[in-house]
């Protein structure tokens, strides 16, 4: 590891690199208690093992209240317990009961000290991130951590364990509702059944084959995570892509918000029994596909980003002319949805999520700013081409799931203007460079996915090989928010809130 | 007009018309574009290289030391991710992009890359589910860990375009009620139990159909500690759909060729006669 790579990370675009702030175990909590003060939001928290089994490195993602570029600090605690942030930034408790499950990681005083990627009856010999382990997971089901009821009358009190498969083609998940009648006095998502330890399986690959696997954690995000992940291999390389690669990526992430933001819209609308809407909104999805499968080959706009640029050129001649028939529907469409008053009734004041909540607790993307959190990070920390575009970072102030709906309203608009510029201006020229990260470097990237800010930090091993990658996806922050917003809520309005939040379950479980 | 939108939603779809297509009964399967399989010819390999195996996250192509080239590289489309870096990274057009996406096959070794013709013992495979079923049924899907891919294109075959219901093919919520269990993803450990479970829940008899690469062989994602290699050993499966996700129209083709309405494209690992669908 040469000496410049051990006490800076390379961040995009180019060669910016952030220094690394080293931070001792007795000085958290004064430091983040001065970051929030200053009005910072801690991002996020992950361990590696640079230096053996024994030694761990504990990154802390800390982003200032207005600055361009996150702070990393580094923490070697040793074989020492750390003291758990989650009391004072209470985002980061998810981080460390991931890290005790999956790295082995001891936390003093955190407020919920059960395990959570790992189901109730899962357990490993030892702590699958650490070096070389590789034996399974043996898991003998055990019975949920439930709160205790008490009160006048518990035995009105029902319990209602839903799922892990559930109605419909939909995601596994099991969720778990204590309810008297229609009333819901605590709802608990059980989510992980998905966990498949993505985050491993990029250990000692190829970091340029490994954008294969990037785009397969979340597969509704695959530009977003390829886009987050070469930003991270293309800064520990400190090389910077063409213009061109960077416009046509933007175009790629736009597509992608487009048909991913047109799908909750229709299923939002079926949840609200709105059925034509429904309908239109999932047909609609389905020609923002067709364009994306004419475009780039790929419905879901796959294997075209790579570390360096873009494997090959879209057919950019296939988007203009059917992206301007979607644009006259969908504006029509937008405007029937924003004036049907028996969907809208539902929606309005529907889980509302307050907005020192959804900052506390670490919502992101459509989400947070529905809850008048202005953040987007293709504003704030640009990357890509993103200066260059007529961007406009839609914000409500509602926090329900009208808000919600209209902010991904604006933000398909947006979008469809975003890429139509990019027609009109792409610059010319080569959308590939070679791109290799020495050995021993690291580097970090992001990307705003249609969920939110989702962040790749990679780091390389002493043969140019993945060491460890993490994944920081927008579903892990967003779920842990949303059971906030159904506590003391009302069960027929669980499905509409639910569809509002547009909650990926995969990129969460990894 | 705020107050009087249900009118107006009915008016909304009537003026739309009729966007369903009329596929595989028409043409416009709404696959335009789209980038299959990539094309093996074993004839343009060159001796030594391997640049295609190399490149192969998955492990699809694996390249021995044996001279001839049939026998050197072996290709099984049951773990390719259709992810094209073969086609990149072959230097002679031994590997060619294609749009080959009727993947959809009954025995495992039909993914397998083959130089012999078809076997004919290969499509005389049949469940005679056409005699139990006639042309209906009703699908359970389980995710046992998808990456999410293969379930946006399964929501979409109810969308108006592909209307699976005209097929007379049903999703259904409890597998009491299901014919067909649909299942996507490697199998985590978690989902492991809940899969057995449905498929004991299904009533006889009952299909099992392995939608997606991950499904198939576990693809990118399968093995590791939280993950098994797809429904291999888990449950029999009667038909095997790689892809990465299947299109919508490569899933509506491996429904079909279930309830024996269409035939099955691809044997030893390419499809038969030419065209893709």
């Amino acid at each position: 590891m040469t000496e410049e790579a051990s006490t800076s990370v390379g961040l995009h675009p180019g060669a910016s690199r952030t220094p690394l702030e080293d931070v001792t175990v007795s000085e958290l909590e004064e430091r983040c208690r001065a970051a929030l003060q200053g009005g910072a939001r801690m991002q996020f928290v992950y361990a590696w093992f640079p230096h053996g089994p024994h030694d761990p490195e504990v990154r802390y993602i800390v982003h200032p209240a207005s600055a361009p570029a996150p702070r990393i600090w580094r923490c070697r605690p040793g074989l020492a317990p750390l003291p758990s942030l989650a009391p004072i930034a209470p985002l980061l408790s998810w981080y460390e009961r991931e890290m005790t499950d999956l790295c082995g990681l001891r936390f003093e005083g955190q407020p919920q000290p059960d395990p959570l990627v790992l189901l109730p009856g899962a357990s490993l010999p030892r702590a699958p991130l650490l070096p070389g382990s590789a034996a399974p997971v043996h898991y003998a089901p055990a019975p949920h951590n439930l709160p205790v009821v008490a009160g006048a009358a518990p035995q009105d009190v029902q319990l209602l364990p839903f799922g892990p498969i559930r109605a419909d083609v939909l995601e596994s998940a099991e969720f778990l509702f204590l309810y008297i009648g229609e009333a819901i006095l605590h709802y608990q998502p059980q989510l992980f059944f998905k966990h498949r330890g993505m985050e491993k399986r990029f250990e000692g690959q190829n970091p340029d084959l490994a954008v294969v696997l990037a785009e397969r954690v979340s597969g509704i995000g695959s530009v977003a995570h390829a886009i987050a992940f070469c930003h991270a291999i293309e800064s520990a390389a400190r090389c910077e892509v063409p213009r061109r690669a960077m416009w046509l990526r933007v175009l790629l992430a736009e597509l992608e918000r487009i048909y991913n933001h047109l799908h909750y819209l229709g299923h939002l609308c079926n949840t609200t029994t709105l059925k034509v809407a429904d309908a239109e909104g999932k047909y609609l999805e389905e020609l923002a596909k067709q364009i994306n499968c004419r475009a780039t080959g790929s419905r879901l706009l796959r294997s075209l980003i790579a570390p360096g640029g873009l494997r090959r050129e879209p057919q950019l001649d296939q988007i203009a002319a059917p992206l301007g028939r979607l644009r006259a529907e969908f504006e029509s469409y937008a405007e029937l949805l924003e004036s049907s008053t028996s969907h809208l009734d539902r929606l309005i004041t529907t889980g509302i999520l307050g907005r020192r909540l959804a900052f506390d607790q670490g919502a992101t993307g459509p989400i947070e700013r529905a809850s008048g959190v202005d953040r987007d990070s293709r504003r704030d920390q640009p990357y890509e081409a993103y200066a260059e575009m007529p961007l406009r970072v839609a914000l409500e102030q509602g926090g329900d799931a009208h808000a919600r709906q209209q902010v991904r309203i604006a933000e398909i608009a947006n979008s469809i203007e975003i890429v139509t510029h990019i027609l009109d201006g792409l610059p010319a020229g080569a959308s590939r460079i070679d791109c290799h990260a020495e050995p021993g470097t690291e580097g970090l990237g992001w990307s705003e996915s249609p969920r939110g800010t989702l962040y790749y930090a990679a780091h390389l091993d002493e043969k140019g090989a993945l060491a460890r990658v993490k994944i920081k996806s927008p579903s892990f922050s967003n779920w842990r928010v949303f059971p906030y917003t159904v506590h003391d809520s009302n069960m027929m309005d669980y499905a509409i809130n639910e569809a509002s939040f547009g909650l990926s379950i995969a990129g969460c479980d990894r | 007009m705020a107050l009087k939108t249900i009118p107006l939603w009915t008016l909304y779809g009537l003026r739309g018309g009729k966007v369903s297509t009329r596929w595989p009964h028409g043409p416009h399967d709404g696959q335009d574009g789209y980038m299959g399989m990539p094309r093996f010819d074993p004839d343009r390999c060159r001796e030594g290289c391997r640049r295609c195996a190399d490149a192969c996250l998955p492990g699809a192509i694996q390249v021995s030391d044996v001279t001839d080239a049939t026998e050197r590289v072996t290709v099984d489309y049951g773990r390719c991710v259709v992810c094209q870096m073969c086609v990149e990274a072959c230097p002679t057009g031994a590997f060619a992009p294609s749009n080959d996406w009727a993947f959809g096959v009954r025995r495992r070794e039909d993914l397998l890359w083959d130089r012999a013709e078809a076997s004919a013992e290969g499509a005389a495979v049949k469940d005679g589910i056409r005699r139990i079923f006639g042309r209906s049924l009703h699908v359970r899907h389980v995710d046992a860990g998808s990456c999410n891919g293969c379930e946006s294109e399964l929501q979409a075959l109810n969308n108006p375009f592909y209307n699976l219901h005209r097929l007379g093919i049903f999703f259904t919520p409890s597998p009491r009620f299901a014919d067909l269990l649909l299942v996507t993803g490697p199998v985590t450990y978690a989902m492991h139990g809940p899969l057995q479970e449905a498929y004991r829940s299904l009533p006889e008899p009952r299909f099992v159909m392995a939608m997606g690469t991950c499904a198939v062989s576990g693809g990118t994602n399968g093995g590791g500690y939280a993950c098994g290699n797809g429904l291999e050993g888990v449950l029999p499966v009667h038909v095997l759909v790689p892809g990465c996700p299947p299109n919508p129209a490569a899933m509506i083709h491996a429904l079909l060729m279930l309830l024996e309405r269409m035939p099955q494209r691809v044997h030893g690992g390419r499809i038969q006669d030419g065209a893709s669908a």
